[in-house]
């Protein structure tokens, strides 16, 4: 009895064993060549897959950026992503593209609840799913999962969603470093 | 080799896969949108069906029926098919990477098709032989490739088509899949196996 389990176990743990190396040869054999840098810059990208660069997403704009495209594009990551992306490629920090807005405080959507008709237009355009709500239900924003993308405004036919600065208190205020002039001695 | 011709043409049509034992309907309804990503699924389910079956044949007659093992049969044909899927997935993303990202989710989604497991199962069933097995592996993928592509054929019509709207989107592609599925029909006794 006890033989026949241990049989059953060795025979599948082969087969998977052979298949494991099979798979392992082949991961190595069918490899495919991907642009390390486009990785890096995807990581540093904000993910909120807004598009407001002109891509359709993060990872097509990183993409672009390794091909050469200008690294100012990014309005959700602001100053400190064109930062970090111009200290990775070692290329001039640039200001934001003038077609986004300068302020790029962190921001979150809000809808004037009074006004919404529950027409669903801006969950379908939200990139995160951070709206809730229903056909000719009134709907509301959930402000954990908004990454403040300003996608969901444009599609609103009644204009009742606005962008509001997240105040800054106790709990979100962050020691912000990099403005402190740091002079290197030769 | 009148008897494999016969079981090729019995498997595409007259016991077909998606119409007629309503195996593989996920990537039957999911992947047919448009013919060109429709095309690519099925070359690559053609390739997983025929080698999953072969594989599940050796492993069955050399494997597990000598050791007594039938009971493992199900659980070694999934890790097959598995195994056999993630290969063609970084063959395609090798090959060519605009399949890869067009195909997307379904490409890893054919682990799950159940026809796959379907054919290597009914192979056991059916008692074929290793030649049997293959064409009839082959014979379900490509039945599963036709009628995949036709309905995608048919489906980018009626996206431009002046559809009801009640009926409009997955509404139309069921009755549509369902008269298929009737025209179908028309080939029983085709063959009698």
């Amino acid at each position: 009895m006890i033989i026949n389990i241990i049989i059953a176990i060795l025979v599948l743990g082969s087969i998977s064993v052979l298949f494991g190396a099979l798979l392992g040869y082949a991961a190595v054999r069918f490899k495919v060549e991907t642009d390390p840098i486009v990785d890096q810059l995807d990581s540093i990208l904000p993910q909120t897959q807004c598009g407001q660069c002109g891509y359709p997403g993060c990872k097509p704009y990183a993409q672009a950026i390794a091909n050469g495209e200008s690294i100012n594009k990014c309005a959700p990551g602001g100053e400190d992503t064109i930062k970090k992306i111009a200290s990775l490629l070692g290329v001039e920090v640039e200001d934001l593209d003038e077609n986004h807005e300068k302020d790029n405080r962190p921001k979150v959507a809000f809808i004037i609840e009074d006004d919404c008709i529950g027409c669903t237009k801006c969950i379908q355009a939200c990139p995160v799913d951070a709206i809730l709500g229903a056909a000719k239900q009134m709907h509301t924003i959930i402000i954990d999962e908004c990454t403040g993308c300003d996608l969901c405004v444009a599609p609103c036919p009644v204009d009742c969603i606005e962008m509001r600065i997240i105040p800054e208190t106790i709990q979100n205020w962050q020691w912000d470093l990099s403005k402190i002039p740091v002079k290197s001695l030769d | 080799m009148t008897d494999y011709i016969l079981l090729l043409i019995g498997t595409v049509l007259v016991n077909n896969f998606v119409l007629v034992q309503f195996l593989g309907l996920c990537p039957f309804m999911g992947v047919s949108s448009r013919t060109e990503t429709a095309i690519g699924m099925s070359l690559a389910t053609t390739f997983v069906m025929t080698l999953a079956s072969l594989l599940s044949y050796l492993i069955t007659t050399y494997i597990l029926i000598p050791l007594n093992l039938e009971y493992l049969t199900t659980m070694s044909f999934i890790l097959v098919i598995a195994v056999v899927v993630q290969f063609t997935e970084m063959v395609v993303h090798k090959t060519s990477t605009n399949l890869y990202r067009l195909l997307g989710i379904f490409l890893p989604l054919i682990t799950t098709n159940c026809a796959v497991l379907g054919v290597a199962l009914l192979n056991l069933r059916q008692q074929h032989n290793f030649f049997e097995s293959i064409i009839y592996g082959f014979g379900a993928a490509v039945g599963f490739s036709l009628v995949l592509i036709m309905f995608s054929a048919m489906r980018e019509r009626l996206a431009n088509a002046d559809v009801p709207t009640p009926f409009k989107g997955a509404a139309i592609a069921m009755i549509t899949a369902g008269l298929m599925s009737l025209a179908f029909m028309g080939f029983t006794g085709l063959v009698k196996l």
